[in-house]
């Protein structure tokens, strides 16, 4: 589904990413781990556009997508939640999933037809699934951070992609919000036959759900595999989970 | 208990009661009211043109001048050069606005915040200069004076406006020119493609990650914003009687965007209540005192800390509370059987 070709990026003399090569199988739910600062958001911004590799290929389902740009990517299906919550605060619950699906249906060169009365029922349907309902009249600025959370989701689920990467998902989240987001992703995933990529600092969350694990540590890749064989992967204990115990 | 006052509030067509009552300046109010009215119904197109950017798009374009004054030269030159009628020089005046602004703003639009802004003050200065110094085609700092009326002979046949002055005339032309205008960009606010200009606004990452081209959308703003502007500026030319350099000196780029930003970024009527409030302030000080620029200068200030969302935004926020104080009020009250 997703692959990663010998990925690089270098800012003037710093490696923040160096020769990463992985794969991400669809409807395969993988997580890439590593320290702080071991270039897991860079890899993310160069697999989405944001950055542009300055060594390496991305391949979606075959297809050299590397340099293309960020709206452009999201329509060739990759969706994306970001580290820092990155929704539309000043328009309500409603309006930031209209906006989300006017844009996948191609609606955005309309300049007459009257938006509030498009894709009404998609927008409630969506509503229903990341299970904000409730506050679809809130303005999106104003709601807890879990519940932006959530609406980022939304806001990636509305292009309807085939592979969905997710920054930090849980990253500031109490125990039990941490266990509905993770619930929530699994049935989304499961429901919509969607390939998860996500970053995770909570290692029980990471162990609960991935299939599939890659370990990034001073932008290289140390393991890559299955759940257990990253475990018992000793270099990974050392440098990473050693650190914990 | 009901509140009919405050619902019939709400249900009044306060647009169309606003343009009805401007329609009738000609009969009831002096000459110099038609001519305060002319000014206020172009600046207020100027402004909402203007707030299609500022307060939809989030782009701030310190050189929005730029676009009304292409708009008065291709207006007027189409006009008093080659002698052409009205119904072509103003979609002209409109379509070479629009022209330059796509241009000028492909390149704009590579670059965000206060370097776009920048950008566009550096363009605008540059169609200053050249409107300053081509004599052939501008006049120069001479200027293009004595643009003509449009012919309004077939005006006179229609019962009722036979005796109007030509400039009462010229004043209905420009009402529906400006009515139909706004009523366009309204309507552009509300489409999808305004949507996706307020996603740009809200959180430009964000949309370009729900799949919007930003650089695109920000360029089409641009340039519907800049031929709506050359549509103000085709207007003034003609109310003006001429058309000068100093259409496109940076000065009037600021105080449209005052008018804008003093009426309220955040509604689309706002821009037309600033407009209003600039002009209707500016004639009423310089006939008090010689040190108008002064006073108007301290007023500005303290409209602007005292209604920091504008004029329209402060009255929104009052009507606000307003209600939720009534609100109150009907929770605490004894219920009646």
């Amino acid at each position: 589904m997703l692959e990663v070709r010998g990925i690089g990026k270098s800012f003037g003399g710093f490696v923040a990413v160096d020769d990463v090569s992985f794969e991400v199988a669809e409807r395969q739910i993988a997580a890439v781990i590593g320290p702080n600062g071991a270039g897991k958001s860079t890899l993310f911004n160069l697999l989405t556009g944001h950055l542009r590799p300055t060594a390496g290929q991305v391949l979606l389902a075959g297809r050299d997508i590397t340099g293309t740009p960020p709206y452009a990517i999201c329509r060739l299906g990759i969706g994306r939640s970001f580290q820092r919550t990155n929704i539309f605060p000043r328009l309500t619950v409603f309006e930031n999933l209209q906006a989300a699906l006017l844009s996948h249906h191609g609606r955005g060169r309309d300049f007459w037809s009257r938006s509030e009365t498009l894709y009404r029922d998609e927008t409630d349907a969506l509503l229903g699934s990341i299970g904000l309902a409730q506050h679809e009249d809130a303005v999106a600025g104003t709601l807890s951070y879990g519940n932006q959370k959530q609406l980022e989701l939304g806001l990636a689920l509305a292009s309807d992609p085939k592979i969905l990467l997710l920054d930090e998902p849980t990253a500031g989240m109490s125990a039990s919000e941490t266990h509905d987001t993770i619930r929530l992703l699994e049935r989304i995933a499961e429901a919509r036959s969607l390939t998860l990529l996500f970053t995770e600092h909570d290692m029980e969350v990471v162990f609960s759900i991935a299939q599939k694990i890659a370990v990034l540590h001073q932008g290289r890749l140390i393991a890559d595999g299955s759940p257990e064989s990253v475990r018992a992967n000793p270099e990974v204990r050392r440098i990473y989970l050693g650190e914990r115990t | 208990m009901t509140r009919p006052h405050a619902v019939s509030l709400r249900r009044i067509p306060w647009t169309l009661v606003v343009f009805a009552v401007a329609f009738w300046v000609p009969w009831f109010g002096s000459r110099y009211d038609t001519f305060l009215a002319s000014q206020i119904a172009i600046d207020a197109l100027f402004a909402v043109s203007l707030n299609l950017l500022l307060g939809t798009t989030g782009l701030v374009s310190f050189g929005h001048v730029a676009y009304f004054a292409v708009g008065a030269y291709v207006c007027g030159i189409l006009m008093k050069t080659y002698g052409m009628p009205f119904t072509v020089a103003l979609p002209a005046a409109a379509f070479g606005a629009a022209g330059f602004a796509l241009v000028f703003g492909f390149f704009c639009v590579r670059l965000t915040k206060i370097y776009f802004a920048m950008l566009t003050l550096a363009f605008s200065q540059i169609v200053w200069a050249v409107c300053f110094k081509w004599n052939d085609v501008t006049g120069g700092d001479q200027g293009l004076p004595d643009v003509p009326y449009p012919d309004f002979g077939w005006l006179a046949a229609i019962p009722g406006l036979d005796g109007l002055r030509v400039s009462d005339q010229f004043y209905l032309c420009c009402l529906a020119v400006v009515a139909l205008s706004l009523a366009a960009l309204n309507r552009i606010n509300g489409s999808p493609f305004g949507r996706m200009l307020t996603t740009i606004r809200e959180n430009p990452e964000r949309a370009a990650f729900i799949g919007v081209n930003v650089r695109a959308y920000n360029l089409a703003a641009f340039v519907v914003a800049g031929g709506f502007a050359g549509i103000a500026g085709a207007l003034f030319g003609i109310f003006n009687r001429g058309v000068y350099a100093d259409y496109a000196y940076w000065p009037k780029s600021a105080e449209v965007m005052i008018m804008t930003i003093l009426g309220g970024i955040q509604y689309f009527w706002g821009p037309v209540v600033g407009a209003a409030t600039l002009v209707l302030l500016n004639q009423e000080i310089t006939s008090y005192t010689e040190y108008w620029s002064l006073v108007l200068g301290t007023i500005l200030l303290v409209l602007l800390f005292a209604f920091p969302g504008g004029i329209v935004g402060g009255l929104a926020a009052g009507l606000g509370r307003l209600k939720a104080r009534r609100a109150r009020l009907r929770q605490t009250e004894p219920r009646r059987a």
